[in-house]
């Protein structure tokens, strides 16, 4: 962010690269990172369900290795192995999702994309986007795409800390009895998770009615779209 | 920790979910078909196994001697507490006040063994606390018995070791800290619900650590030694996380 001078010029956004190299490599470590808690943390929540439902995520959805293999190799079915799946990719995920974050609001990105949002232009947004009306512009977000960016930061957030307190209940019992004790914190824990997980197929099915979106989460613009005149990178 | 539960219910349970998942097994058989689970492939473990060694430090950094794991009401204490091993609860040890003996060995200066009546005889004190499984299920329970730290001062062990070692009359065992081993509340549960510990629970004592998950807790304990050696441990050998801390 080289600042003052380009502030002013009217519509930037279309000349610089949609996204920077930074944030492009952290969508995709993010996204991997995501994928493996979800796979690990589904079949850790098989060997004891939080909900009092009775319900299981199947085993193919899972990650922690198959249980035929786990048990004769390491006489074990599968839960040590979804643990340390876990417990390895939370700290891609934390670490990288704090450097997400503090890029975020030091470069302008959140100020600039995701604000202002209101509730109105939400709903308005969202009516449109219902009835099949809302345009989907490159390089500019419309209010649902703002509100559900900031909520699935918000869900990461929660995961994440509800996570950690129940990973330590006794050397982080004041985040665990924040979360409403250890029991309930497993609560909190899985609907963050769900709330990821929503959010995720909302997100995936939009990037394949607008595939260009892709393109540009991977090269940081459309190819033969006007390129910045200055070459702006961030 | 440990899969069959023994209430009926609970068993039932878990063989059903054990089989839901086994059936559902399809597109994983697929994957192993085709070699590509990366979950069984060596890099991958090596690499899994080393975030948990970096795991290890970061508790041992995080836990601190003077946070104690909260306690609870008598109101809270779960009466039908849970069974947990590896065995059916009737073929837990049944081991006997006359013949029993706890051995000591390692970094200890007096390694004469103690029977059930001396560990018995020892100061107590009561706890009540949440035990967690590594599964994700908890129970608060009540349990007494002497300060761990206090039986490793009066055998002169060396405190300044790494490791506490536990062997137990059920071929279970295990290791921990000596940090934790210190903890006040870590005890030497030899009552339950204030009554003498069940053979099931581990009489005649169970090493009470609420600041690690259950299968840190080890019963049925027959041996205990103190090594600068890493001694690993039933589970830990199994890919769980050695330190296992809470």
């Amino acid at each position: 962010m080289t600042g003052a001078p380009h502030e002013p010029t009217a519509s930037p956004a279309r000349n610089v690269p949609l996204h920077p190299l930074s944030r492009r490599v952290m969508h995709w470590i993010n996204a991997l990172a995501i994928i493996v808690m979800i796979g690990s943390g589904w079949r850790i929540y098989n060997y004891y369900p939080a909900l009092p439902i009775n319900f299981g995520f199947p085993l193919y959805l899972t990650l922690g290795g198959d249980f035929t293999v786990t048990e004769a190799v390491s006489d074990e079915d599968g839960l040590a192995n979804a643990l340390a799946w876990h417990f390895a990719s939370m700290w891609v995920l934390t670490i990288n999702f704090l450097a997400f974050v503090i890029v975020g609001f030091a470069s302008g990105h959140f100020r600039r994309d995701f604000l202002p949002l209101s509730p109105r232009a939400f709903l308005r947004d969202l009516w449109s986007a219902m009835r099949f009306k809302l345009d989907h512009r490159l390089g500019e977000y419309n209010a649902v795409q703002k509100a559900l960016y900031c909520g699935v930061l918000a869900a990461i957030l929660l995961t994440i800390l509800s996570g950690l307190s129940i990973w330590k209940p006794v050397q982080l019992k004041g985040l665990t009895w924040l979360f409403g004790g250890y029991e309930f914190a497993r609560v909190v824990h899985f609907f963050g998770m769900a709330a990821i997980v929503g959010f995720l197929v909302v997100h995936v099915l939009l990037t394949i009615l607008v595939p260009k979106t892709f393109v540009t989460m991977v090269l940081g613009r459309v190819p033969g779209a006007s390129r910045s005149p200055e070459g702006v990178d961030k | 920790m440990t899969r069959p539960l023994l209430e009926p219910t609970p068993l039932v349970r878990a063989i059903e979910r054990r089989l839901f998942l086994r059936q559902t097994l399809s597109l994983g058989a697929l994957t192993l078909l085709t070699g590509c689970d990366i979950s069984d492939q060596d890099g991958v473990q090596k690499a899994l196994h080393a975030m948990s060694r970096w795991n290890d430090k970061v508790q041992a950094l995080l836990f601190s001697r003077q946070t104690l794991a909260p306690t609870f009401a008598e109101s809270d204490v779960v009466r039908d507490f849970r069974y947990n091993a590896f065995f059916p609860a009737s073929d837990a040890p049944k081991l006997s006040s006359a013949d029993y003996r706890l051995e000591l060995s390692g970094l200890i200066a007096d390694k004469r063994p103690w029977t059930v009546e001396q560990i018995q005889a020892l100061p107590q004190e009561s706890q009540i606390t949440r035990h967690v499984c590594v599964e994700g299920w908890s129970v608060i329970g009540k349990w007494s018995g002497p300060r761990f730290a206090d039986f490793l001062h009066r055998v002169g062990a060396d405190l300044s070791a790494k490791y506490v070692g536990f062997q137990c009359a059920d071929g279970y065992s295990g290791s921990i800290d000596m940090a934790s081993a210190l903890h006040p509340q870590t005890i030497m549960a030899v009552k339950f619900a204030d009554e003498t510990l069940p053979a099931k629970f581990g009489y005649p004592f169970k090493v009470r650590i609420p600041t690690k998950l259950g299968y840190k807790n080890p019963k049925w304990v027959t041996t205990i030694f103190v090594t600068n050696r890493y001694p690993g441990g039933f589970w830990e050998d199994r890919g769980y996380n050695w330190f296992g801390g809470s």
